[in-house]
């Protein structure tokens, strides 16, 4: 499970020892996020952002459930009133609490998408921890679903046609699609029945999200974490224990990143959303530009991609398109053939792996603005880019690349031999005389 | 469990011919839970269809008297928009003008109109590739280059028939299903 020199959990007090006989939840903490779990000593920045996804699920669910003792699931303009009446301006605190959570979610993707592509950069996905990456996807597909639901609560404008559009995803699959959306729905178009189930539901899935994440950093703790060199840890003067080094390190990132949240929360909070969400749902009127929220719009332009019919209707391609982007990815720990993890001892990869971030990106602007025919044929581009970078690309990059000579170690890599010198007293004195170790591991 | 695996045991030595009577009951007693957890689960899936109510909106009359040709309305049914539009000679002739066999989804003027009352154009106001409202109904609203219908969502373009000519959609605009009560009087559903 962990590494063989983890320190042990030991019971201090009396009350320690007592509880660790009966139910030792003390010891599950300390060998998960204490002294007892041993982290790879290189671990740079882009390791902060899985707990901060952490941080921000949690924000998530505490300004969620206090706005919910405010808010009424109604479409007879109860849900609009309460969230632009009620909690913006008469709820005490409501405007902060709502602001909060709004932006909340964008900040919970912004961190989930550099989690993710820190993954992708540095392999993280790969064997042995392929299930680390599959639950992860599993989060992020969760995260989608409470992310839309949520969206569609305030019964604006977007909402409602957001709602309509993404259900209306469903009346593409032939003979059962559209028996489907009016399941989904609870009627032939989003209305009370709409926004009573998506609150119940949006109201679960981040519990339900939670426990996958336990299941995630469970399934991390077993091989224990990667690290930007790739290279598998060997022995004890690769890693330092959780408590206090990557405690101190997340927590002052923590405070740095919330810093950013706090500034766009306060000075900006409407800035990653839309104003038309201000206007009361209308199931009379479209809006002149529905667009998801920012962190959709990639996956929004794939959709829009297909204009043509082939075989199959365009508007099937389109949706068969934008599931298989993400399901793809399940396949990514099969799909990148070479057996290096990071991205920095990969010279081919590496270029890849830079133009798939200004794939996604362009493919981002493609889909969050209105279709003008130059737009659509960029964001054809990029779908096209899209599907060719991992089905083909990463297949045979992984076979013809010569990879960078790896470190013999994480801590050859980083220390330079002087490692006696640069560890903490603390640790330097406890651990055994570097020649040994060495012949130890020889 | 060690009691549970003795018992077994026993069992099996005292029945010897292969078929166990704790078989036959573990396999009655796990279908019997299996089949009753399957049923369980029906109220929770049936729930979410339309209910009672959403049903008994089920129909509307909608008076026509006032538009004339040139005109249309856009009247709510099931909570969503229906195009009721008074065809113009002109656009009824544009439409028959069109080639049948060039359309994506083919149909006449005459399949999508009641006989003899071509000129009424009667369609659900929702395009058929995403679920938003076309332009076009209202006076001065985009019509797009066929004159019938625009969305502008992702950019559908439907003629003086409905039918969809340009863009993503597969289909043309709906037709619901109606009937004339009186000349002045239109039945939806």
């Amino acid at each position: 499970m962990s590494f063989s020199w983890a320190k042990p959990y030991e019971p201090k007090s009396a009350l320690a020892r007592w509880m660790d006989d009966r139910m030792p939840l003390p010891r599950l903490v300390y060998g998960a996020i204490g002294g007892g779990y041993p982290v790879p000593r290189n671990l740079n920045y882009f390791w902060n952002f899985g707990v901060l996804a952490g941080i921000f699920l949690t924000i998530q669910i505490v300004t969620g459930i206090v706005l919910a003792m405010h808010f009424m699931a109604s479409a007879d303009g109860g849900a609009f009133n309460t969230v632009n009446q009620l909690i913006m301006r008469d709820v005490n605190a409501g405007w902060l609490l709502r602001y909060a959570h709004m932006n909340g979610a964008s900040f919970f993707f912004i961190v989930t998408y550099i989690h993710i592509f820190r993954g992708l950069y540095y392999g993280s996905y790969k064997a042995p921890r392929e299930l680390v990456w599959m639950l992860g996807l599993v989060i992020y597909l969760l995260m989608m679903a409470t992310a839309f639901m949520g969206y569609v609560l305030p019964w604006g404008q977007m909402s409602y046609w957001g709602a309509q559009v993404i259900t209306g995803f469903f009346s593409a699959f032939p003979l059962v699609g559209e028996p489907i959306r009016v399941w989904l729905l609870g009627g032939y178009a989003p209305d009370q029945a709409t926004v009573t189930r998506f609150f119940s539901l949006h109201y679960l899935l981040p519990f339900v999200i939670f426990g996958v994440v336990i299941l995630h950093i469970w399934a991390l703790h077993i091989p224990g974490s990667s690290n930007p060199t790739g290279v598998d840890v060997k022995n004890e003067r690769d890693t330092l224990p959780f408590h206090p080094f990557y405690t101190a390190k997340d927590g002052w990132f923590a405070g740095a990143f919330l810093t950013l949240f706090v500034i766009v929360t306060y000075f900006a909070p409407d800035y990653l959303g839309h104003p038309d969400n201000y206007i009361p749902a209308n199931p009379l009127s479209t809006p002149a530009h529905i667009v998801p929220e920012w962190y959709f719009w990639p996956f929004y332009a794939i959709l829009k991609s297909f204009t043509v019919n082939f075989v199959l209707p365009a508007k099937l391609w389109g949706v068969l398109a934008m599931f298989s982007s993400i399901l793809l990815l399940f396949l990514l720990p099969w799909l990148d053939t070479s057996p290096v993890r990071s991205g920095n001892y990969r010279p081919i990869f590496k270029r890849f792996f830079w133009l798939l971030v200004i794939d996604v990106a362009l493919l981002g602007w493609a889909g969050g603005f209105a279709p003008t025919p130059m737009r659509v044929a960029v964001g054809q581009a990029a779908t096209i880019y899209y599907f060719l970078h991992f089905l083909v690309i990463l297949p045979i990059v992984g076979r013809i690349e010569t990879p960078l000579p790896l470190p013999d170690s994480i801590s050859s890599s980083v220390l330079h031999g002087e490692d006696a010198e640069s560890a903490p007293a603390a640790i330097a004195s406890k651990r055994p005389p570097r020649a040994k170790t060495v012949t130890a591991a020889n | 469990m060690a009691t549970q695996a003795e018992s077994a045991t026993l069992d099996h030595q005292h029945h010897g011919d292969g078929v166990r009577r704790r078989d036959f009951l573990n396999v009655a007693a796990v279908s019997f839970a299996g089949v009753g957890g399957v049923i369980a689960i029906a109220p929770l899936i049936v729930q979410m269809s339309p209910s009672a109510d959403v049903l008994a909106m089920a129909s509307i009359e909608v008076d026509i008297s006032k538009v004339v040709p040139g005109q249309g309305i856009k009247v709510a049914w099931r909570k969503q928009p229906v195009f009721v539009r008074n065809l113009m000679p002109k656009e009824i002739a544009e439409a028959n003008a069109v080639d049948i066999s060039s359309l994506r989804d083919p149909q006449t003027l005459a399949q999508r109109t009641k006989p003899g009352k071509q000129n009424w154009l009667i369609t659900m106001g929702v395009c058929t590739h995403l679920g938003c409202v076309p332009l076009g109904i209202s006076e001065g609203e985009n019509r797009g280059p066929y004159g019938g219908y625009f969305c502008p969502c992702h950019g559908s373009m439907y003629d003086t028939a409905a039918r969809i000519r340009q863009g993503p959609a597969p289909l043309n605009l709906q037709v619901p299903d109606y009937s004339f009560k009186s000349p002045t009087v239109v039945q939806i559903g």
